[in-house]
């Protein structure tokens, strides 16, 4: 009993990462129906910042604030240089597109910090009040730190005039064009916030599995997993979601079939969500018109 | 009458292709057969990218399994060489119409989402434990590169190890080329391409969509399988790690440089993929995929259609 509830928990910590990465893509896949792609790298690089910020002897949460802040500019100006001109391209241009980014942020995390494997310090404590044998400082530390994040983005947009701007591009662009919202500035916001949320999971996620340019592709994959089982246009459900496939995953992994297969279990569940129910747990049914 | 006057060139061509390999060394041989494989590769995922307007981001996984069926073929049960090819296409066309059942629900982003997964999970089942017993796990398999059948030497080059493979990879590129320029050019190839375009009209014309696509996802992997096989000969040694999903992403980029929905197309993007890697390794090893990158990206803003779209633009212009 209870190495189960030791099970759930780490995996509750786990799902807080997936949920994260799940919500990045949300983000963006609400406002401009693209999947991005290029999501895991993007976090990995912002990562490899904040770590160079820390060899240069910043504190750890004033390189966290300061890697966030760029990760957001960054996300915004890779909306506005490299997206913007094929927002309305086929799917495919797209897809194209974003794999090419996801090489080239690969290619230079590689080139900048080189391949060898980095130790990412947590900046949380190893002993205290409510951490027992059941949660580590850094399992209960991230968890705070992502629910926390995943709060501020929803007030953000349940309560800024920003934020309604942002739901109303997303929902309805040319109406929201003709009230006088920047729409495609507000599709460059959602891209900023996208990036800056997928920083904090690569940042919560590194002490755990250590720094190298491949660190998040089997993360992306189960946050894709996630977002999915979610609905993929509803940010409360890929949160949802990102908790209910981190504690599965680590429950099929300790009881069912070993940790080898972890990937793929996301692929089965990923191909089997799409195939039986492709609107997720949450998400909207979409009906097109022919 | 074009076709009558242009007979010279093709023979010329072919004589060029039969002497090439006696010219340059063994090693350059062999990139030259990789090269090939490549185009084969690029052929099949052409097929369904290009032609069936379908995504894969997942081809790389196919490549693996045609060069595991061959590899676990020759080296468990001794089957000779020539003989795993078929064998590996027709595994390949039976996992291609496996996945290419959920590929019927799933569209555009989906589809190469579900088809990322499949590549980035590829390594990790091939290195499954109870596997081990036919794909040596995390080890792979190594082969041994067959021997030639005759002997003999030509500007007094030897019939090598190497230069016998790229006869025989030649002979299966041009035999797959052969079939895809037929099957494409032809009445399937005409509904696979109408059911990318519109596949309303397709269907009310008698173009039955689920089988077409389906077929068109299975004559892909089993193009991709073939290459896959070839690969596994060719370079005598299998591992999961080899088939990551950059594998797959190469793949793209080849179809992407090459031109997409064009079958000489293949060529060009089999040889950007295999020698423009070996000019960038040189800067530093993640040069290549920079390079990549940004060809991916300026390709799709510059030349959507790739080397062959520069190439027929150029025919129309004169």
């Amino acid at each position: 009993m209870e190495a189960f509830l030791l099970q759930v928990l780490s995996g509750v910590t786990n799902g807080g990462i997936y949920a994260a990465v799940g919500l990045a893509l949300v983000m963006i896949y609400q406002s401009t129906h693209h999947i991005n792609f290029a999501q895991g790298e993007m976090a990995t690089f912002a990562t490899y910042i904040a770590w160079a910020l820390i060899q240069l002897g910043l504190p750890y949460w004033i390189a966290f604030a300061a890697t966030l802040v760029i990760a957001f500019a960054g996300g915004v100006a890779i909306q506005r240089v490299i997206l913007r001109p094929v927002e309305k391209a086929p799917v495919l241009t797209n897809v194209i597109v974003f794999i090419g980014l996801l090489v080239i942020f690969n290619a230079v995390s590689g080139m900048l910090f080189d391949h060898t494997i980095k130790v990412f310090p947590s900046p949380f404590p190893k002993e205290g009040l409510l951490i027992s044998k059941y949660f580590s400082g850094h399992q209960l530390g991230s968890t705070m730190v992502t629910l926390a994040v995943l709060l501020c983005i929803f007030s953000f947009l349940r309560f800024t005039p920003i934020g309604l701007a942002m739901r109303a591009a997303a929902l309805n662009p040319d109406s929201a064009r003709l009230v006088g919202i920047k729409v495609s500035w507000m599709l460059a916001i959602g891209w900023g916030f996208a990036a800056a949320v997928g920083a904090v999971a690569g940042m919560m996620v590194a002490p755990i599995v250590f720094l190298d340019p491949n660190m998040m592709s089997g993360i992306l994959l189960y946050g894709f997993a996630a977002a999915l089982l979610g609905g993929i246009d509803n940010p409360w459900g890929a949160v949802i979601g990102g908790l209910i496939v981190g504690v599965l995953e680590n429950l099929l992994g300790a009881y069912v079939i070993g940790t080898e297969l972890k990937l793929t279990v996301a692929l089965v569940l990923i191909v089997a969500i799409l195939t039986i129910k492709p609107d997720g747990l949450f998400g909207k049914t979409v009906v097109t018109r022919v | 009458m074009n076709q009558l006057n242009r007979w010279p060139v093709w023979v010329i061509f072919g004589l060029g292709l039969i002497v090439l390999p006696f010219l340059i060394k063994d090693f350059r041989v062999f990139q030259l057969s990789l090269m090939l494989i490549y185009a084969i590769a690029l052929l099949g995922l052409n097929i369904l990218t290009g032609y069936g307007g379908q995504i894969s981001l997942g081809h790389g996984a196919f490549y693996a399994i045609g060069g595991y069926c061959a590899a676990i073929l020759m080296d468990r049960f001794g089957v000779p060489y020539l003989a795993t090819i078929p064998v590996a296409a027709g595994v390949c066309f039976a996992a291609g119409i496996l996945m290419g059942f959920p590929a019927l629900r799933l569209g555009g982003h989906y589809l190469a989402l579900a088809t990322f997964a499949l590549a980035l999970a590829m390594p990790q089942l091939l290195k499954f434990k109870h596997f081990e017993a036919f794909t040596g796990g995390v080890q792979g398999i190594i082969l041994m590169k067959p021997t030639p059948p005759v002997e003999f030497s030509l500007f007094g080059q030897p019939l090598s190890e190497d230069r016998w493979l790229y006869f025989m990879v030649l002979a299966v590129t041009v035999i797959m080329f052969v079939i895809a320029r037929n099957l494409l050019e032809g009445r399937i190839g005409r509904a696979i391409v109408a059911v990318r375009d519109q596949p309303i009209a397709a269907g009310a014309l008698g173009v039955n969509l689920a089988v077409t696509k389906t077929i068109t996802f299975g004559v892909s992997a089993a193009f991709t399988g073939v290459a896959g096989a070839l690969g596994a000969i060719t370079v005598a040694f299998v591992a999961p790690d080899s088939f990551n999903v950059f594998l797959s992403i190469s793949f793209l980029v080849g179809v992407v440089v090459g031109g997409l929905a064009s079958i000489p197309g293949a060529i060009f993007g089999a040889a950007f993929i295999q020698f423009v890697p070996n000019i960038a390794d040189q800067i530093s090893k993640s040069a290549p995929w920079a390079v990549y990158g940004v060809f991916l990206i300026a390709l799709m803003y510059l030349a959507p259609n790739g080397i062959m779209g520069i190439i027929n633009r150029r025919k129309k212009g004169i």
